[in-house]
Order: structure tokens, then sequence, then C-alpha cells
């Protein structure tokens, strides 16, 4: 066969591909568009940004939005909020949707494991809107949640607990393990599903009971998927649910409840402080970014489970 | 047949027990603003935060309101065009980027799949996003809730899989009998690719059904284009209820229930609509697993 150069195979590539390629385009294009020139975009962290005259036209400050960001008394309380409640929401949240799986796994009923799963899965698909909505509505000072704390000894109801700061992360974390943890569970439970039976077989011969399997054959099953999701968690300690944020948070619990995404909703969107929020926005991506790599890099030569 | 042991029939049924009891946590919410929304707001106040297993003194004087409430009904409009024609551009978008990617032969697929999988790590942020919306001319137009939030990368790649599932020589005949890529794609591929299909087209109806965020900042300007959720938070959050012609004594009596019944009326589509799709949103789960 003859050996072709790079630019030759490209042509012949290019040409036998032709509708595929242009199929591509379109939502190629697309992604130029609404991922990549917002990327550029963020040049007008670097610039006093001027609406009217865009990013050509608008000058060039070089780091003193970023001077403003790190030296902004908001900044290491924003990002020390935004640390605590992803890392809480970890060491609550995590092992939840894996506890689930394992004792979903142990239910012998078929109908009765379907049951549990469709009622389960339900507050997945409420929208935050309506979830917010409802805390909101239930822990107000006569709501059904407040009444139930009240029912404790020595505890006294005097205002919603959405104005108590120091419950946000409990509210914050609690709502999100109602609404997602059984779902979260999914992933566990087919991986259990795909599990070799001969494993359990070979493990009752040797005399383990359920419950050893379960330690024993299930849990070292599952490992390469746990560390697969807790990549994914730790990856994102930087990003919270801003959505939701911005619906729960007031004047009273925004000492606990402003993350770095509110920040750069506030700066950007209530202030109209855009070169400042691009700053911020840019940081907060890169965080993002390195720390995806980071956990995918130590997971890798740790346990040899990686996302690429 | 191994005869099971006492501790192990304790776990069992401890199990079940267990289980109950999250299933009713899962769906007693719900329940509750159910009963509510048929309660009578007065009844609602006297009853305080005592739990609510039937509605007390049921009527349906919160559900007239709300049904006579015009910025809720353009508002479930507004989401209605914004789920159909949202959900129909996701999945074509979705569906012609990934069909070219799950072929094997083309060179350039490497590097266009890098180039999109990089904007799952890395994005531009709020600011700029917002920039470029203010820029191409959507501010305040439906559309700018539609076009820029439409592929997801996470959902294009389920759809991928599905793709490379097939054989290719289906591919090749198809080629030989004249037909275009494109043809092939619609008419071939996409039937081909149905239950993986469904599965994406349910995330992203979901996710359009549920969006606020984008609306909040695009629309900021123009109410009569809210989608219902946005409408939503105006009720449940900003505690505005904002009920038009009624005369302000009713609408504080009615207030209560009103914001029950607006949550049960924005849910209950698709809740009811949820079991019946059950296998297809775990099954994407699944898929989306294997992929990652």
């Amino acid at each position: 066969m003859v050996k072709h150069g790079l630019t030759a195979r490209l042509k012949r590539d290019l040409r036998i591909n032709k509708e595929l390629y242009l199929i591509l385009l379109v939502p190629l294009i697309w992604y130029v568009i609404f991922k990549y020139i917002p990327m550029y975009g963020t040049l007008m962290s670097f610039q006093n940004y001027n609406m009217r005259l865009g990013i050509s036209g608008s000058e060039w400050v070089g780091l003193e939005n970023y001077r403003r960001f790190f030296s902004d008394p908001y900044f290491s309380r924003d990002i020390w909020n935004t640390i605590s409640l992803s890392l809480k929401g970890i060491v609550v949240g995590f092992p939840i949707p894996i506890i689930l799986a394992l004792l979903i796994n142990e239910l012998t009923n078929k109908t009765f494991t379907k049951f549990v799963q469709t009622a389960t899965y339900i507050p997945h698909f409420i929208s935050m809107v309506v979830i917010c909505g409802m805390l909101k509505v239930f822990l107000a000072k006569d709501g059904v949640i407040s009444s139930m704390v009240s029912l404790f000894p020595g505890v006294s109801i005097k205002e919603s607990l959405l104005n108590n700061a120091n419950l946000f992360a409990t509210i914050f974390i609690g709502s999100d393990i109602w609404q997602e943890a059984a779902w979260g569970s999914i992933i566990y439970v087919a991986a259990i599903a795909g599990i070799d039976q001969q494993l359990y077989e070979a493990a009752e011969i040797d005399g383990a009971g359920k419950f050893r399997q379960m330690l024993c054959v299930t849990l070292p099953c599952l490992a390469p998927t746990i560390i697969i999701m807790l990549i994914l968690r730790v990856g994102a300690v930087f990003t919270t649910n801003n959505e939701k944020i911005l619906l729960l948070i007031n004047s009273l619990n925004a000492e606990k409840a402003e993350t770095l995404s509110y920040y750069i909703y506030k700066k950007g969107i209530t202030n109209a402080d855009y070169s400042l929020s691009a700053a911020a926005g840019l940081f907060n991506s890169i965080i993002n970014f390195v720390f995806v790599i980071a956990t995918n890099f130590i997971s890798k030569h740790v346990s040899e489970t990686s996302l690429w | 047949m191994i005869k099971k042991s006492n501790s192990r029939k304790v776990f069992e049924v401890f199990n079940i027990v267990l289980m109950l009891f999250l299933s009713f946590i899962a769906i007693y919410p719900l329940i509750f603003v159910l009963n509510a929304s048929f309660s009578d707001s007065n009844a609602l106040l006297r009853n305080g935060g005592r739990p609510l297993w039937l509605p007390i003194d049921a009527n349906i004087q919160a559900y007239k309101m709300v049904f006579s409430n015009k910025l809720l009904l353009t508002g479930y409009m507004n989401t209605i065009f914004v789920v159909v024609v949202g959900t129909i551009l996701d999945v074509v978008l979705s569906a012609m980027c990934a069909y070219p990617l799950s072929k094997k032969g083309p060179m350039l697929n490497s590097i266009a799949t890098k180039i999109i999988i990089f904007t799952m790590f890395f994005s531009g942020g709020l600011i700029p996003t917002y920039m470029l919306v203010k820029n191409i001319g959507l501010m305040d137009n439906i559309w700018a809730l539609i076009i820029p939030a439409s592929i997801s990368t996470y959902n294009m790649i389920i759809l991928r899989t599905g793709f490379s599932s097939i054989p290719e020589s289906l591919t090749e005949s198809a080629l030989i009998d004249g037909a275009s890529q494109i043809k092939i794609l619609f008419k071939i591929m996409l039937p081909l690719v149905k239950p993986t299909l469904t599965v994406i087209a349910l995330y992203y109806a979901v996710t359009r059904w549920n969006a606020w965020f984008d609306a909040s900042i695009y629309l900021q300007r123009n109410s009569d284009r809210w989608p219902l959720q946005l409408i939503l938070r105006q009720i449940l959050i900003q505690n505005d209820v904002n009920t038009g012609e009624t005369g302000v004594d009713q609408m504080q009596n009615v207030a209560e229930s009103i914001k029950y019944a607006t949550i049960i009326v924005a849910t209950l589509p698709v809740v009811c609509i949820y079991p019946f799709v059950q296998k297809y949103f775990t099954k994407g789960v699944m898929i989306g697993a294997v992929k990652g």
C-alpha cells in the first residue's frame, strides 16, 4: 500500500466523509457560539468593560478586577461557605446512595422493590422552585417541619428556620439528600446487578453469610463506580447549586448561604459590575477545572480508576 | 432450599420497614401539598403545622383562583412552547452531533470530540454568556431560553453510545442504495435508537419544564414571556400573589392554599407521566454510567 502524506490523507478523508462533517458542522457551530465565544468573553475580566464598546473597544486594566475580587471582604467568606457546604454535602450525602443501593439489593420481592424505587425517585423530578417553595412553607414559623422540631424539649421557634444562618447547611444538604439520594443510588443498583453471581456462590461455599458477602464481594466490586462518583463530587467542590442558593438565600442567612456562584451572580446581574463578576467567574472556572484534573490524577495513581 | 437464619429474618423485616418509611418520606410532602391545596386557607392557618391526612373544609377555591390568574395561564403556555420547541431542537441538534461522532472512520472525530468534551469541564461563566445573549439580540426574547441552553453534552454522549451499537453495515447498504447521510440519520438511525432517543428526549423535556434561571436573567422586562416556574418563584418565594382583578381581602384569604394549588398545577404533569416512563429514565442513568 502506498503511504500517503497527512495532507493527502486528510483530503481523502474530507472527501469521503463530507456529508458526515457537514452534519457535524451544525452542532459544532452551536458549541463554538454558545460555549467558546463566552470563553473568549472572559477577556472582559482584564478590562474596564463597557457594553457599548465591547471587548475590542474597552480599556484594558490588567489584573485590576482580580485585585478587587481577592481584596473583597466577602471573598474569603464566600469561598469558605462554598467549600464548607460542598464538603459537608459529600461527607453526609455521598455514602447514602451506596447504603441505599445495598439495602435495595437485599429486598427479595420484585414488586415491592419496584414500588420503593418509583416512590423514592419522584422528588428528583420536582422543580427546584417547587422544592424551595415547599421548604419555605414547611420551615416557616408554624410550618410542618418547624412544628415537629419544636416537639423537642427546650426548643422554641420564633421565626422561620430559614432565617437561622446556622441551620442553612443542614437545610440545604438535608433537602438535597431527600431529593437526590434515591436517584443517585440507581447507578450503584445497576453496578450491583452486573456483579458475577459466581463470586457470591464461591463466598457462600467459603462460609460467608449474607452480611459478609456484602462486605467482601459487593463493596469491592462497587469500588470503581464509587471512585468515579467520588472524583466527580470532589471535582465539583467549588460548585454549589446556585439555583437553590438563589431561591433560599435571604438577608438573615446570607452570612452562611452566600457562596462563590452567588457572588458572581450578585456582582454581575444585580450590581452590573460585569468585569468584576467575569473575573470571579473565570477564577471559579479555572479552579473547577484544576480540581477535576487533580482528583482524576490522584485517583489514577492511587486506585488505577479514572475518568479518562 | 437453605433455611434462613433468625438474624436474617430480623434484618429482612427491618429492611422492609425502613424502605416503607423512606418511600413515605419521599412522597408525603406532595400528599401534604395536595391536601392543603384543597383546604380552606383559614382552616389551614388554624391547623398550624400539624400534618394533614385529608383536606380540611375541602373546596376548590384555590384552583379557581389559579386558573383565573392570567399570568399563570400565559406562564403555562410559555412553558409548553419552550418544552415542545426546545426539546425538538435539543434532540435534533444532539442527534446531528452524536451520529457523525459515533462513526469510527472520520479522522477529525477525535479532535471534535475533545473540543466538545472540554466544554463539560470548563466554561466561560455567567456574565460572558449573558453578554453573548445580549449581543446577538436575544434579550427579552423567548428564544433566549431555547437556543443557548440547547445541547447537553451528557445527553449527547448517551445518544452517541446508542448510535455506536448499531452495525456499520446498515449505513453502508443504505449508502449503496443511494441514500444521503442526513436521510440515513433521520429515516433509518433515529428509529433504530428509539429507546435511547426517548430517554434523552425525556431528560431534555423535564429540564425544560423545570427551568427558570435563564428566564429570570434574560426576560427581566418581559413578564408576558415568563415560563411557569418563574411565576411560581414569584408566588412561592417572593410571596407575591398578583391575582390581578380580585380584591385584596379575598386574595389574602386564599393566599395560603393558592400557593399549594400552584405547586400541584406545576408539578402534576411531570409526576403523572413519570411512573409510565420510569424505566426509560433509569435506563438513561445506566447508559450514561457505562460511558461516563
